[in-house]
């Protein structure tokens, strides 16, 4: 397995986590192809999960916007409410095959701590999670969702105290205890072999994406649309469809208050090359190699750098990065739920922003898929307050 | 003598770490003063990053109060030539993020330590599977890149001592950097490996050394002991008034580690 993609990816981590990283690797590596380990994972995402998860025609939406058909591949309706029960469910397994019996999490919007958390009651495994203290108070309901599942939540006040800066503290607490511990990355991002085993737990959204697509319609879609904060739905949307040149494949990313702006989180847009968090990536930074505190209304996209796959496929022009505000992203959050009934996850939004940008400018016989990577109840209280009405949770 | 051969040459060595900038430039200058008056074989000048992976709160809390004063690497690099200009001679070396090193551009970083007069270069975040992006380009300036050990690198030692350069920096514990008082009880066997593959390298150790007591028990184990979070604790409490605290805790550490007296 290429430890990168182009020249992307990489290991840059303390030598103090790199035999932990490699045990991973080799234990990956194993159990990837192990008939018995894909259908235990198998069992629990179908039975517990509730996959394959739908691929619904958002009738409404097409016939509103008059372009392009669309179809909503809903993540939202996984357990837990998120794709990233795929990542957790996969990564906790495979710690458990490998002896560990503690899990610990980086948490953004608090939907990878909430599955991580999940999946370490599931397998009967002590939990932590480290969450920035500015992201524990805007996703209050999320800490206490942890909690009751089991987990210990750490706010973390380091740095900016949002998702980056809970990575860091994160992997400051794995070179604390290595031994009985697994970090459950929730991202396409961090040392290898995370970017390349979290996109294959993933993947499965683009295996069926494909597969119902092909049942619907018989014919590949002409694009797919997904947010991307590290990029982990984005790439399991994209990752079957990379050799069938005629779909694009579109990456949403959090422009905030605008990329002009110092309120951003566009990392293709306003970042270049870097070394951080164990990855040669896209990185928001200053001229001097400083990350970029950055910002977006969505938790879950407020990171200053990108997966090293999606700078591959950005640079190889294989797939394409667009900015939306935060003012779109509510626009879409608010037009999803009216239109459709569905009320997707602020991150979700982004991408729905871009179909309604992009499916008028289509003829109707072409085909959108939109990843609905999450639902929107944690957003509602925020989105009540963006719009001026003072809800709390 | 090269400057990194110098380190180890008068018996063990004692490096000590500041944070550059923290909490401003000319103390900066102040305590670098203080350190090679007292005889610090190698002083190890940390600039300042974003997120400092590796460290502890105390480190830290230094690198971000030396970013809030605007520090950049170039300031670094002239402040150094203005000590070096002064006649400040000791050997000093470059601790940072590998992000501050390949944003600046790899090739002119180096180059610029060179001219500054630095012999050597820690990158936390670099372990030996990403060292030739940095290493080559380094060995061409005469700065060795800084090799580091921890109690969970294993069989990994051998691999990591056989390319080695300069000395060894040979991690105490697990965790981040900070004040401790508990070491790990591999470090003999450790050293033992790194000796087998590479008697000629010397070997630092660092993380949690914090008083003459573990500085003498870690350099009777080693060539010599790395200091960083005690003496940026020292700073942090007393600020531009930090230079003379400084300068006492380094000189007691130096008797310390190369007396007879045991603790």
């Amino acid at each position: 397995m290429s430890v990168r993609f182009g020249e992307y990816g990489g290991m840059y981590i303390p030598e103090t986590l790199m035999n932990a990283v490699l045990e991973l690797n080799e234990a990956y590596e194993r159990f990837k192809d192990d008939p018995e380990f894909r259908s235990e994972l198998q069992y629990l995402l179908n039975e517990y999960a509730s996959r394959p998860s739908r691929l619904y025609y958002a009738a409404n939406m097409t016939r509103d916007l008059g372009g392009a058909k669309i179809y909503l591949k809903r993540e939202d309706l996984n357990h837990t409410g998120a794709h990233k029960i795929n990542n957790a469910l996969g990564q906790a397994l495979l710690a458990k095959k490998m002896g560990k019996t503690r899990l610990i999490a980086e948490t953004g919007a608090g939907q990878h701590g909430v599955a991580t958390a999940t999946a370490a009651a599931l397998l009967s495994m002590e939990c932590e999670i480290f969450m920035g203290r500015l992201d524990t108070e805007r996703q209050a309901l999320n800490v206490y969702r942890m909690e009751l599942l089991g987990a210990k939540v750490h706010p973390v006040d380091s740095g900016t105290a949002t998702l980056k800066d809970a990575v860091s503290e994160t992997f400051r607490e794995w070179t604390k205890r290595i031994s009985d511990t697994h970090y459950v990355i929730g991202s396409v991002m961090g040392p290898h072999p995370f970017p390349t085993m979290v996109r294959d737990f993933q993947a499965v959204i683009s295996a069926e994406i494909k597969e119902q697509i092909l049942e619907k319609e018989g014919r590949l879609p002409d694009a797919v649309i997904a947010c991307v904060g590290g990029g982990s739905n984005a790439i399991g949307a994209f990752y079957h469809f990379i050799e069938d040149e005629s779909v694009r494949l579109i990456g949403c990313e959090a422009a905030g208050r605008g990329v002009d702006s110092c309120d951003t989180a566009a990392t293709m847009a306003t970042g270049r090359v870097g070394i951080f968090h164990g990855m040669k990536s896209i990185f928001c930074q200053d001229e001097h190699g400083q990350i970029a505190p950055v910002y977006s209304i969505s938790a879950g996209l407020d990171y200053p750098g990108i997966g090293p796959e999606h700078a591959y496929l950005a640079s190889v022009g294989r797939a394409e990065y667009v900015p939306i505000t935060d003012d779109e992203a509510v626009n879409a959050f608010e037009y999803l739920s009216r239109t459709e009934g569905i009320i997707p996850a602020i991150e979700s939004a982004h991408a729905v922003s871009y179909a309604i940008k992009l499916a008028p400018k289509m003829s109707r016989d072409q085909i959108i898929v939109v990843n609905i990577s999450g639902r929107g109840d944690k957003d509602t209280a925020a989105i009540a307050r963006y719009r001026g009405r003072n809800i709390y949770e | 003598m090269s400057d990194i051969k110098r380190v180890f040459s008068k018996g063990k060595a004692f490096i000590p770490f500041i944070t550059v900038a923290d909490p401003d430039i000319e103390t900066s200058k102040e305590i670098i003063r203080a350190m090679a008056e007292e005889g610090a074989s190698l002083i190890e000048l940390g600039i300042p990053f974003s997120d400092p992976m590796a460290e502890g709160p105390v480190i830290q809390e230094a690198n971000q109060r030396g970013l809030m004063t605007g520090v950049s690497s170039d300031d670094v690099f002239e402040m150094v030539q203005s000590l070096r200009a002064e006649g400040i001679d000791v050997p000093l070396a470059i601790m940072t993020y590998a992000n501050v090193v390949f944003s600046y551009g790899t090739e002119a970083f180096l180059s610029r330590m060179e001219k500054a007069g630095f012999c050597a270069l820690i990158l936390p975040d670099v372990p030996y599977e990403e060292k030739d992006e940095f290493s080559f380009v380094a060995e061409s300036h005469g700065i060795a890149l800084i090799s580091l050990i921890a109690p969970t690198s294993d069989e990994r030692i051998r691999m990591i001592a056989a390319d080695a350069t300069g000395f060894i920096y040979c991690v105490s514990s697990l965790g981040v950097t900070g004040v401790r008082k508990s070491f790990s009880s591999n470090i003999g066997r450790m050293i033992d490996s790194v000796r087998s593959v590479r008697p000629d390298i010397p070997v630092a150790i660092g993380f949690g050394i914090s008083d003459e007591e573990s500085a003498k028990a870690m350099a009777s184990l080693s060539d010599g002991v790395i200091i960083g979070s005690a003496i940026v604790r020292i700073i942090a409490e007393y600020g531009k008034d930090s230079p003379d605290h400084v300068r006492s805790f380094v000189r007691r550490i130096i008797k310390a580690i190369r007396s007879e007296i045991y603790f």
